[in-house]
């Protein structure tokens, strides 16, 4: 699987994670539902912004209430939109996947980490968990000039 | 009553009427259920259509069970709009038509534990920072000696004056403690410490060069201060005449920002690492063998320690020292220097330490290799649950000492006999009872990777086997495994004499050593 990102969520994303530092932030990773290419490219249509419903601790850690999740899913039922996967930042703290995000983590979504660092959006990274393993493993990813692709 | 009754199980009358629901299925999930969003099973209760489920798709089971046969706490369940939870949870009855949805909650966050370090890793030794502690400005002298180290911006004033205030142990002041020491007293380094007890031959002089000819037969000791002093009369030499033992090691180690090892035995190897560990300091560990050499950086607070890497030492005398297979001059020259390099980066908090990766180095090939090394969480030492929190008896440890009872012995192969079993028509089941990064630098064609940790729930693997050989890398693991495989009621199980190593030697010198 490998994951494509417009420049422009790709600045979302990092917007998103600027303006909550020295929080977390997180949100939903929007597709088409057919793959969007023959090798399985998963091409990113649009990101969606969700509220860090943790109670203390943001600084290091982010949940989405199975009920934003679900009523996220429900507004996409009868669209050509699919729900892929999640990002969300770490502060000050590398683009790798915790040991905390692989024991909550599920397969199949792909996972977007970007270091926050001193309030600077800094690297971003891919990940997605074996399903055999459930270890967190890189996926190839890449941003691409311009908008998202219309359909 | 009952009318989806089963005949499997308790009589129905006694139990809620079953009810064919939907189950909703998230996307991830779905590859495990035929691609269909919605699915049906059956069951009395929220609970036993989940059970149902995983029944029929068995995949399904590690995502929504935990280990223990528990709902997974990141999964909620859903009858109709309502969470579970909030119901009677898993014990909730459910009705025909309902639908159950399984949502994930989606959670993560950076690590707790040594969490701002984004792009700059915080010391691994006591830095100094503030003028006070950086003690007086270099005189005129220093600034002349250390002008090279000056016109590097990752040195400076500030590093020279931080490698002055800073002290160094070096355990052994042979092959390895030779040119080690001779490089951190040529750097600045405050003080250096010397463990040894030997003195000086004249066998030593083909690699150990902080001695020369006039220095035959006095104590390494002594002839060691008056090289490095004569070197830099800046550094102070403290020198500890002694066996490091496990009754003086922590009072010797307790001053020093950073241990070298450079000893040539196991008992001590193993000492040096756990007082390190103990004490939370840096242990920058070299050896060598004829034409290979070894370094990695030990810090337990940041990745592996020594007995993660080597759980077991090897039965005394299956390895050769030095002494009795040899080394190339030159090589312990290199394995010190890279010591060296590494203590003085961590002194001066720069660079990327040597930890989590072990350095082999092979002076025929001059090709340098690397491996990453991973904290064992089993270790006795640093692992999550460690047993052993003070210092042991090491040469006990080590099978150096009083005899093995014959009580422990086991059933044992050598590897010529072993060699013609596997050629054989029926030939044993090979199992490497090592490391998976063990497994890694070499193992046997054919052989089954086990860890010993997990050899009791993996066990029913080999039930069908006629026969079992165990092996690791010495043998001590493999009759450890050999012991529990005869308590279990095997008989035909037995452990490769001498390990891998001695397979190497015997069998396929081809083999790589380490």
């Amino acid at each position: 699987m490998r994951v494509r990102l417009s420049e422009r969520l790709a600045g979302e994303i990092r917007r998103h994670g600027e303006i909550s530092y020295p929080e977390e932030c997180c949100g939903f990773l929007v597709a088409k539902e057919e793959p969007s290419s023959e090798d399985g490219t998963r091409r990113i249509v649009r990101v969606a912004p969700m509220e860090n419903r943790v109670e203390g601790a943001r600084g290091r850690r982010f949940v989405i209430l199975p009920d934003d999740l679900r009523r996220f899913e429900d507004s996409l039922d009868g669209t050509d939109e699919v729900l892929v996967g999640f990002y969300h930042s770490h502060p000050d703290h590398p683009a790798l996947p915790s040991r905390f995000d692989q024991e909550h983590a599920w397969p199949w979504y792909t996972y977007i980490v970007l270091a926050v660092d001193h309030g600077k959006a800094g690297e971003l990274g891919a990940f997605e968990l074996g399903a055999e393993d459930r270890r967190f493993s890189p996926v190839p990813w890449a941003i691409e000039r311009g908008n998202p692709p219309a359909r | 009553m009952g009318k989806g009754g089963s005949n499997i199980g308790p009589p129905t009358e006694l139990l809620p009427p079953m009810s064919k629901v939907q189950v909703r299925v998230p996307t991830p999930l779905r590859a495990f259920t035929g691609g269909a969003p919605v699915t049906e099973a059956e069951g009395a209760t929220v609970g036993e259509v989940l059970r149902g489920l995983v029944r029929t798709h068995r995949t399904l089971e590690k995502h929504l069970y935990g280990p223990g046969g528990e709902l997974r706490n990141f999964i909620t369940v859903y009858l109709n709009d309502e969470d579970v939870r909030h119901l009677r949870r898993e014990e909730t009855p459910v009705r025909p038509g309902d639908v159950l949805s399984i949502v994930p909650a989606i959670a993560g966050g950076a690590p707790a534990e040594a969490a701002r370090t984004a792009g700059r890793p915080a010391p691994l030794v006591r830095v100094a920072a503030g003028e006070e502690e950086l003690g007086p400005p270099l005189t005129q002298d220093q600034l002349r000696r250390y002008s090279r180290h000056l016109l590097l911006p990752e040195v400076g004033v500030t590093g020279q004056r931080r490698l002055r205030g800073s002290k160094v142990l070096l355990v052994g002041a042979g092959g390895l403690g030779s040119p080690a020491a001779l490089y951190l007293a040529a750097a600045g380094v405050g003080e250096i410490g010397l463990v040894d007890f030997d003195k000086v031959e004249a066998s030593n002089l083909q690699r150990q060069v902080m001695y020369g000819t006039k220095d035959i037969g006095r104590p390494k000791l002594e002839a060691a201060r008056d090289r490095l002093t004569d070197l830099n009369p800046d550094v102070t030499v403290r020198t500890y005449d002694h066996h490091l033992s496990s009754d003086n090691a922590l009072d010797i180690l307790r001053p020093y920002d950073v241990i070298l090892d450079g000893t040539d035995n196991f008992p001590t190897r193993y000492l040096v690492n756990d007082a390190s560990v103990i004490l939370g300091k840096p242990n920058v560990y070299g050896s060598i063998y004829r034409f290979e050499g070894q370094a990695s950086v030990f810090d337990a607070r940041r990745g592996p320690c020594y007995r993660c890497l080597y759980p077991e030492p090897p039965p005394p005398g299956l390895v050769p020292s030095c002494a009795e297979g040899g080394v190339l001059g030159v090589l312990p020259g290199l394995v010190g220097t890279i010591q060296a390099t590494e203590a003085v980066k961590l002194l001066l908090g720069i660079g990327e330490p040597l930890i989590g990766r072990l350095l082999l180095f092979d002076a025929l090939s001059m090709r340098f290799r690397e491996l990453k090394l991973r904290k064992n969480p089993d270790c006795v030492v640093c692992g999550t649950h460690p047993t052993q929190h003070g210092l042991i008896d090491y040469p006990a440890f080590c099978g150096i000492g009083p005899e093995v009872d014959n009580a422990n012995r086991v059933p044992e192969i050598s590897p010529e006999a072993l060699a013609a079993r596997l050629a054989a028509e029926d030939p044993p089941l090979l199992v490497d009872v090592r490391n998976p990064s063990e497994w890694e630098i070499v193992h046997i064609p054919g052989a089954t990777l086990i860890p010993l940790a997990d050899l009791p729930q993996r066990v029913t693997e080999l039930a069908r086997a006629r026969e079992v050989v165990l092996y690791c890398h010495l043998g001590g693991r493999s009759a450890q495994g050999t012991k529990l495989l005869l308590e279990l009621g095997f008989t035909h199980v037995s452990s490769l004499t001498g390990g891998i190593e001695a397979w190497a030697q015997k069998v396929d010198p081809s083999m790589a050593h380490y």
